[in-house]
């Protein structure tokens, strides 16, 4: 970990190492701030910057860390960086804001941005740490889009608020998914995202934790 | 090295410096966007005031909304009797500043709705109400009024517009709620709001606010389809709680006295 390269540690979340499809973290905001492509962008631009200053700030401060405090140490870095975040978006997107409501407050229990200051800036530099925090940020960010895509597209029949299939409510001809718009279709479209990305990089295949033996003795024979 | 961090002394200072740099950082953010956090609700609210009142043209800049705004009278009034009040009443200087829904959650600013008259499922109603009139040459032209009430999930707040006369409707629409997507909430629909513009409150004969929501769609020619509006589709909960909210509201419990006042030219 200590030698990686820029770029690796840059680009590595964003399909090989992905927080949310190999780790499998972050999935309640996924579920929650994907109905349409507006809002799902201004969370990804959010947590994006949480996770690279938060990377930033803890990478700075680790040497002087006392390991009793740490974790308390990063959740207020965390969730110092998270109110003021909120607070700018109040002030300058207070439409989406709205819509995103609580969820801007609960990046701070987000695990990915905890992850990575107690996995990777604790023990980098601050310049790899920051690169670290975009580039997990970036990883989350390209799931969560894919993921609004499917359900703006299908639940709504638009992208980024404009029409593309006009639905029947407005006279179109399209007939809207409504589960679309409702929570579980994204556990679905993360399903499905997770198969993808395994079937094209098998390496992300996990081993069986348990393999049912095969049946030796004949009992009811 | 690693043994001096983990003084307890080194740990208190580290915690105590932290917390004063991140407080400091957090305030200073906090009162730096203040201004223009208050800006924006303001506006928010002045923009579905002017939605529900249908005259928010599409994509109308701020300064318009605050030019459109400024044509509104702001009015408090006293729900029981149907009077205007003064805002020191509710303790407040500007009625901008009055908030109705926090008012009804204190007992001394508020009234507890007997269940059996509590239609929209909203258990306390404030005693002042704060309202929204636009007039010409001392005659009132128009009304906006604060409805809310209980739908499926939760409770939809919003406003309704009357013309001069006070009875028939000029828009309506909700600014918070949290009904299903695609179902309830498609009171937000602007196809849906558009069927409510010149549907009337009130029946010459009947002093009870008539408002339906009915299934199947309002056929030009059936009885009373001047108080009908097709239901939401697939929502036959929200349709109600819309129906019952409304109903409540322009009711001998919600607005009705002081429309009957303003109609008869006392207040």
């Amino acid at each position: 970990m200590a030698d990686a390269s820029a770029k690796q540690v840059l680009f590595e979340p964003i399909f090989s190492n992905n927080p949310i499809a190999l780790q499998i973290l972050g999935i309640c905001s996924a579920l929650a701030v994907t109905t349409s492509m507006n809002v799902t962008l201004v969370m990804c631009a959010a947590v994006i910057a949480v996770t690279a200053f938060a990377n930033l700030a803890v990478s700075l401060v680790r040497t002087q860390i006392p390991g009793s405090i740490r974790i308390i140490v990063q959740m207020t870095i965390i969730a110092s960086l998270v109110i003021v975040v909120d607070q700018v978006l109040k002030a300058y997107a207070y439409e989406i804001s709205k819509q995103l409501s609580v969820f801007v407050g609960l990046i701070i229990t987000n695990c990915i941005v905890m992850g990575r200051a107690e996995g990777f800036a604790m023990k980098n530099g601050p310049y790899l740490s920051f690169l670290d925090g975009i580039g997990n940020g970036l990883g989350y960010s390209v799931l969560l889009l894919f993921v609004a895509f499917f359900r703006e597209l299908l639940g709504a029949g638009s992208l980024f608020g404009i029409s593309l299939m006009p639905v029947v409510n407005e006279g179109g001809w399209y007939v809207p998914n409504g589960m679309m718009l409702l929570p579980p279709s994204a556990f679905f479209i993360i399903g499905l995202a997770i198969w993808a990305l395994r079937v094209w990089k098998p390496d992300q295949i996990e081993e069986a934790d348990y393999k049912m033996s095969r049946q030796t003795a004949k009992e009811a024979f | 090295m690693a043994k001096a961090k983990e003084t307890v002394s080194r740990t208190l200072v580290v915690a105590a410096v932290l917390s004063i740099f991140f407080s400091v950082v957090v305030s200073t953010a906090a009162v730096v966007l203040r201004p223009a956090q208050v800006k924006n609700q303001n506006l928010d609210i002045k923009t579905n005031i002017l939605s529900a009142a249908g005259l928010l043209p599409q994509g109308a800049s701020a300064a318009e909304i605050e030019e459109l705004f400024g044509e509104f009278e702001v009015r408090l009034v006293d729900l029981n009797t149907g009077e205007y009040v003064e805002p020191s009443v509710v303790n407040v200087q500007d009625p901008m500043k009055y908030d109705m829904y926090k008012a009804a959650s204190d007992p001394s600013m508020s009234t507890n709705i007997p269940s059996s008259e509590d239609k929209a499922g909203i258990k306390r109603r404030p005693n002042v109400a704060k309202i929204y009139t636009m007039s010409e040459n001392g005659e009132v032209t128009r009304v906006v009024l604060p409805i809310h009430g209980y739908g499926l999930w939760s409770t939809l707040y919003g406003f309704i517009s009357l013309e001069g006369d006070l009875n028939t409707i000029e828009g309506l629409g909700f600014y918070a709620h949290a009904e299903t997507p695609g179902l309830g909430g498609e009171v937000d629909n602007p196809r849906w709001k558009q069927q409510w513009v010149g549907k009337e409150v009130y029946d010459g004969e009947r002093a009870e606010p008539q408002v339906r929501l009915v299934k199947g769609g309002v056929s030009a020619d059936a009885a009373d389809r001047e108080h009908k509006v097709d239901a939401l589709s697939g929502a036959t909960l929200t349709s109600r709680g819309v129906e019952q909210l409304v109903n409540y509201w322009m009711s001998e419990r919600g607005f009705a006295p002081y429309l009957q006042k303003l109609r008869e030219g006392e207040v």
